[in-house]
């Protein structure tokens, strides 16, 4: 099944010692790896099943771009959409390719650099912290094959005002590549971070994994946007450690892909820890829109609130499956979890399956989950002022997700990133 | 065709119009004529089909209209969509206005001019002035439109909405429900004002007759089981104080004052006893 994710290829990717015998010992792990079926929970109502390792391969060390050798759109567009940003790392098919940083920042010890190259020594110890534990799969097969990713790091006590941009672009078809960001916050820093990732309309597997350390005290404002061509791949999987009194809020748009899947998960390690996941998708043509997502308090008053909202249309479909764990340590701790779904047209469905499992006690817990179509009473009412029928569709879709966008970091992304859901609403009209 | 031009003598035209839900009939031939600038109140207890007649004349879905016409200006208004009545110059304030989240006021009107061709560059200050006289807060023009309004302020934000897109004819379904004493007297007073000034044409549904104090109406209609019995001025609103629907069944000799429904058509604030006697106050 891994035909050409061998010992050589991961072995033949190069860069710094201890990056090659990390990738050693999990290609060793993926030996023994069980490749996941729908029957898994964690797959359930996946296209798991449709996925063919054998069609792609890894990408060889000399095919792989290197600093200074830019030829990934992100500088351009992206980074204007942007606005202003306080650094810049572009990775091209998971390797590390340009990276730019305020002078300022970087003399306070704030790192935005490339894992295989960047020369602070934290970058080893710090990788894995979150991900090594993971049981998922395909977390093994991206740790065979890490050639590098971007490194953003913000010692303890740094506020860093603008966001960080880390801009992922993937693509050769039959290609597998293994984007990772790291993001480290020590104590009582404060920081925002972009990951966004696109690809062209090519058949293109990414295996991607994202690790949010956030210490004691620390703030960390993250946001993802995917936006792959139609025929791409996407496995992505994202662990948070939340410290004491330090707050996360993460953030994800999925637009594009085939099969695009995040796999997002918080762990409030500290007293006091705080997480916010909020997720924009909205599903079109065949896509599938996949998320798992896991809010896993392990400490007293701790708080927890997720928000997923997505639209599926055509035949798209779209999962949610999300469960809040509250461990026997989480006394008073206080979770929250909504997964909201309009399903716009019949050929389209939605599955939203959320859970909890509570270990610990004096607890409050809630959780909501919806799936239906645009409400008919809510187009009776608009139409009942003068507005067309596809015109109070796209005011109602775009109202329903609007509690979501207004609480997205990089505000200077939101208005194109509203326009880009009323494109596909569109498009998906002119289809009909 | 824009609803804003009422300086023309305009005419509402319904004529026995019968409509059914889930194959009863609700509507059992009803005829009304009313002209910009008028204000006419009809009025009927719980369950007699009034919200039936608002939403039969805008197009809901949920409504079958199996006999009858509808006209504006000799234009006949069944058989096109909503929006497109809307067009013609109807409006519709509904009984319970329904919370669309994420869509503030100004973007429902902006898009309903829009779709009209006409979106005036004051649009913006014209809803803060209408939301000045008819007291709604800033905040709630910030927030989806009726989202987590109370039923009061829906009913004051419907008013703004009908103030600003200014149609030629506003059907006015228990605008006075859920309001008290003081916001009842700044909506009455501003649909007045639109009849007199702006050539609205009112046709304003209700079982309280303390709207028609502030609303002054031209006609007076009585409503009963699915059509109108008896039309007149404002004296016909004080026979009513005085017989109630029975007395005025009674002496038409009808028996039958509901269309047998009245759980499909009932308001849940209204007062139980107001079907026999519309001048009790609901507040006292």
């Amino acid at each position: 099944m891994t035909a050409a994710f061998t010992a050589d290829a991961a072995r033949a990717l190069g860069g710094p010692e201890w990056l090659a015998r990390r990738r050693e010992v999990a290609v060793e792990r993926l030996a023994d790896v069980v490749w996941p079926t729908p029957s898994e929970e964690i797959w359930r109502y996946s296209r798991i099943d449709r996925l063919d390792l054998g069609r792609y391969r890894p990408f060889a060390a000399e095919e792989l771009g290197a600093p200074g050798d830019e030829r990934a759109p992100g500088g351009g567009p992206w980074a204007a959409e942007a606005g202003k940003h306080a650094g810049m790392i572009v990775v091209r098919d998971g390797r590390v390719v340009h990276h730019e940083l305020d002078p300022a920042l970087e003399a306070k010890g704030v790192r935005a650099c490339g894992i295989a190259t960047c020369e602070d020594d934290l970058v080893s110890t710090l990788i894995g912290r979150a991900s090594s534990r993971s049981e998922d799969a395909f977390t093994v097969l991206h740790d065979a094959f890490l050639a590098g990713g971007a490194f953003v790091h913000v010692p303890a006590g740094v506020v860093v005002e603008n966001p960080i941009l880390v801009l992922h672009w993937c693509e050769g078809d039959g290609r597998a590549s293994f984007p990772h960001t790291l993001v480290s916050l020590g104590e009582g820093a404060e920081a925002t971070v972009l990951d966004r990732f696109g690809s062209p309309d090519t058949d293109h597997l990414v295996d991607a994994v994202t690790e949010l350390l956030v210490e004691d005290n620390a703030h960390l404002r993250y946001l993802t946007v995917q936006e792959h061509g139609s025929r791409t791949w996407h496995l992505g999987f994202q662990r948070a450690h939340v410290g004491r009194d330090a707050t996360l809020r993460t953030s994800a748009v999925a637009l594009g892909g085939d099969y695009a899947r995040l796999r997002s998960e918080a762990l409030l390690t500290g007293q006091g820890a705080e997480s916010d996941q909020l997720a924009v998708y909205f599903g079109d043509g065949e896509q599938m829109l996949d998320f798992r997502t896991l809010q896993d308090h392990d400490a007293p008053n701790t708080r927890s609130d997720l928000l997923f909202k997505g639209a599926v249309e055509d035949t798209a479909r779209s999962v949610y499956s999300g469960l809040v764990h509250l461990r026997p340590p989480a006394k008073k701790a206080n979770a929250s979890q909504t997964n909201r779904n309009l399903v716009l047209t019949e050929g389209a469905s939605a599955e939203s399956i959320p859970n909890l499992e509570i270990e610990a006690n004096d607890v409050r817990c809630s959780h909501a989950s919806t799936v239906g179509p645009i409400d008919d009473e809510q187009l009776y009412y608009l139409e009942s002022r003068g507005i067309p029928p596809e015109e109070a569709e796209r005011l109602i879709v775009l109202g329903f997700f609007d509690d979501v966008f207004e609480r997205l970091p990089v505000g200077a992304l939101t208005r194109g990133l509203r326009r880009s859901v009323v494109d596909k609403l569109e498009h998906a009209r002119a289809r009909r | 065709m824009t609803a804003s031009s009422n300086g023309a003598d305009h005419v509402l035209r319904i004529s026995d119009l019968h409509a059914t839900v889930s194959r009863h009939e609700i509507l059992r031939g009803v005829d009304l004529e009313v002209r910009t600038g008028e204000v006419h109140a009809l009025m009927g207890p719980n369950g007699s089909g009034k919200s039936t007649l608002s939403h039969a004349l805008m197009g809901s879905g949920e409504y079958e209209v199996t006999r009858g016409s509808v006209t504006i200006d000799g234009e006949e208004l069944l058989g096109l969509p909503t929006w497109q009545r809307a067009h013609h110059g109807l409006f519709l304030a509904m009984q319970y206005p329904v919370e669309v989240p994420g869509v503030p006021l100004e973007s429902v009107v902006g898009a309903a001019l829009e779709a009209r061709g006409a979106v005036p560059a004051d649009l913006h200050e014209r809803i803060a002035a209408e939301a000045r006289a008819v007291g709604v807060p800033d905040a709630l023009l910030r927030r989806g439109v009726n989202t987590e309004f109370s039923g009061g302020e829906k009913k004051r934000a419907e008013t703004v909405q009908l103030a600003v897109l200014e149609p030629r004819f506003a059907v006015l379904d228990e605008i006075d429900s859920g309001l008290d004493v003081d916001a009842l007297r700044d909506v009455a007073r501003r649909v007045y004002a639109l009849a007199k000034d702006r050539q609205v044409g009112v046709l304003a549904i209700t079982h309280y007759a303390r709207l028609l104090a502030e609303l002054r109406p031209d006609r007076v209609h009585v409503f009963l089981a699915g059509r109108i019995v008896k039309s007149g001025g404002p004296e016909l609103a004080d026979e009513l104080e005085r017989t109630g629907y029975e007395g005025i069944a009674a002496e038409l000799g009808i028996d039958e004052l509901t269309v047998g429904r009245p759980a499909a058509d009932a308001d849940p604030f209204g007062d139980p006893t107001i079907g026999s006697n519309p001048f009790a106050d609901p507040l006292a």
